[in-house]
């Protein structure tokens, strides 16, 4: 009758302490590929609405006229297919998550066109 | 990679050529059905990793008959297609009328997308 | 003869990862009879394929289920490339094997987890789960997720691992292949796990032919059909046998998944040690047009991709067959002359992935 096999796990985890963490007080490193969010060089962007077109949800959304670029944070699904098709490679993968929220989440930026010198 | 063997048949030979199949052995994969007008019937049986499918096409109104008088395991993808497609197969051994997925709208994969956003309002 | 009564096994249910129900017909505690009734997950994700393209639906392909996730994606970027005709970098194809592998790894372990909280051995649960987070680790390392990677891309992989990252996991594979000996020795040799699983739901070989049953549902009834011995990716230049057992019982499905295990550590370390270097992923234009068949092996067995494209970027039909939809007929059969209180076992035993059934 072999009842007790287990018994040399359970002595030692009887010495380990938990091996989880005490989340939130205590975070979980992240790696450097986890994928957590989308961030933008807004400065760079050229408006082309490549990542528009490709992404899968349709989270992204590409305003020539009012030069403004914007994600619906809680539908995007962290594929990082827009990364790869933008020609100026100006958006880049983040690896902190967007914090969970109650409704929609959308992120806006706007690039400062003004092309008159300060002294004018 | 193994082979793949396509044979375009008629409906009226479906039950002898699958009953060829099984005496020699082979097991059903699966029956798969597409539709762009009218319905595509694939049935597909494997033996030695070798695949072989058998292709014909039905509307909704034809009578197919079914073969789980000789895999009984056929009736899960009979009735599928049955509910989905709308495909009139007889005889399945074990027959759901309809009611295996419960999905609200008949036939939702024959209808194009856009007639099926109509009937639910959107 | 006895009085029949009929008892739901319903679709809610503490031993059920995913809802299924069963009309079970009963008389005087012995089963009689199973009606299943299947639909509560269904999305009807094939239907998607009228508004995503064909490159866009790598990411809904791969969103069918979150335990063979990988593999999903894999099976319909590779029916993609046999219509296209593309031709896979090797280096690719090491990768993806390497990754396929640790898919393979993660989801018996979880299985196992499973299966002994439903007898009740709830520290052995919580053992084996502690196992699995290792390897969750070192998919969050390499590809940036846990669960869903969304790595594989029709023409190769999108992120490389590199040397450094290679060895380290030759590493904590040493830890988990040492952690997981310990606990395969209380699964296959304690009384009391022996006793709920031995003699339970026998399947003999001439039924788990007769009922299609695939994967290692039909390898522990003597069946000897693997489909990685096809040499598909990388594993035409691998070694190895399929496992077979020809107990036939819920004991031999899962000395089979434990001996399957052992062989996915064994083929991960061959990977590592014969992989080339080289480019990671082909660029691929245009639209496909035709149609194919393939066939690859998850965790839980045989599943069929079909795809066929018309040449637009839209495709025509993606059919998916999963194996828990092959392997349902076959509970069907075990489940009769089984008392009530094992029918929790033996359907954990055909390893249920609903989500992947009804898509």
């Amino acid at each position: 009758m072999s009842i007790l096999r287990m018994s040399k796990t359970l002595f030692k985890n009887l010495f380990h302490g938990p091996y989880t963490v005490l989340y939130p007080i205590k975070q979980k490193e992240k790696y450097v590929h986890t994928r957590g969010k989308i961030t933008i060089d807004i400065d760079d962007c050229i408006f082309c609405g490549m990542c528009d077109r490709r992404c899968p949800t349709g989270a992204i959304k590409v305003e020539k006229g009012n030069s403004a670029w914007s994600i619906e944070r809680l539908q995007c699904i962290q594929c990082s297919y827009c990364v790869e098709v933008c020609p100026k490679k100006c958006l880049k993968m983040d690896n902190q998550y967007t914090s969970p929220s109650n409704g929609k989440v959308r992120d806006e930026f706007i690039k400062c066109t003004n092309t008159q010198s300060l002294n004018e | 990679m193994g082979q793949q063997i396509l044979k375009e048949i008629k409906i009226n030979d479906l039950l002898t050529e699958v009953l060829k199949v099984k005496n020699e052995g082979y097991r059903l994969v699966a029956i798969t059905c597409s539709s762009k007008e009218g319905l595509e019937l694939t049935y597909s049986f494997d033996k030695d990793y070798e695949l072989l499918n058998f292709r014909f096409e039905v509307d909704t109104e034809t009578e197919v008959s079914s073969i789980s008088a000789l895999y009984p395991y056929a009736f899960l993808y009979e009735n599928e297609i049955k509910e989905l497609f709308g495909a009139n197969i007889k005889n399945i051994s074990i027959d759901f009328n309809n009611t295996l997925y419960k999905i609200p709208v008949k036939t939702p994969f024959h209808m194009k997308s856009s007639e099926l956003e109509v009937k639910h309002g959107k | 003869m006895g009085n029949r009564t009929i008892v739901p096994f319903g679709p809610q249910h503490p031993v059920l990862p995913e809802p299924i129900h069963l009309d079970l017909v009963l008389e005087d505690e012995i089963v009689v009879e199973a009606i299943p009734r299947i639909g509560y997950i269904h999305r009807g994700l094939e239907k998607l394929v009228e508004k995503k393209d064909y490159q866009q639906y790598t990411y809904v392909a791969e969103r069918i289920c979150g335990i063979c996730s990988f593999m999903h994606g894999m099976g319909y970027c590779m029916a993609i490339e046999n219509i296209m005709d593309v031709k896979v970098p090797e280096r690719a194809e090491f990768l993806r094997t390497i990754w396929a592998e640790l898919s393979r790894l993660h989801s018996h372990l979880l299985w196992l987890g499973l299966l002994a909280d439903g007898f009740g051995f709830e520290s052995l649960f919580m053992q084996s789960w502690k196992i699995r987070e290792q390897v969750l680790d070192i998919f969050e390392e390499t590809t940036g997720g846990r669960v869903i990677f969304s790595v594989c891309d029709i023409g190769g992989v999108r992120k490389d691992i590199s040397f450094e990252t290679l060895e380290k996991i030759k590493k904590i594979l040493t830890d988990v292949e040492n952690e997981l000996e310990e606990a395969a020795k209380v699964f296959i040799g304690d009384t009391t796990v022996k006793l709920r699983t031995k003699g339970v739901g026998v399947l003999s070989k001439q039924l788990a032919f007769d009922l299609g049953a695939v994967g290692p549902m039909a390898r522990a009834s003597g069946i000897e059909m693997d489909l990685r011995s096809q040499g598909y990716a990388a594993y035409g230049k691998l070694d190895f046998k399929p496992i077979v057992d020809h107990g036939g019982d819920s004991y031999a499905r899962t000395a089979v998944r434990i001996g399957e295990m052992f062989q996915a550590i064994n083929l991960i370390r061959q990977c590592i040690s014969l992989i080339p270097d080289g480019d990671i992923k082909v660029k691929v234009t245009g639209n496909p047009s035709g149609e194919n068949f393939m066939r690859i092996e998850q965790p839980r067995g045989e599943v069929v991709y079909y795809a066929k494209a018309n040449g637009t970027k839209y495709l025509d039909r993606v059919r998916v067959r999963t194996p828990t939809f092959a392997n349902v007929p076959a509970l069907l059969e075990t489940l009769k002359g089984c008392s009530l209180a094992d029918v929790p076992i033996l359907i954990l035993t055909i390893d249920p992935c609903i989500s992947c059934t009804e898509r």
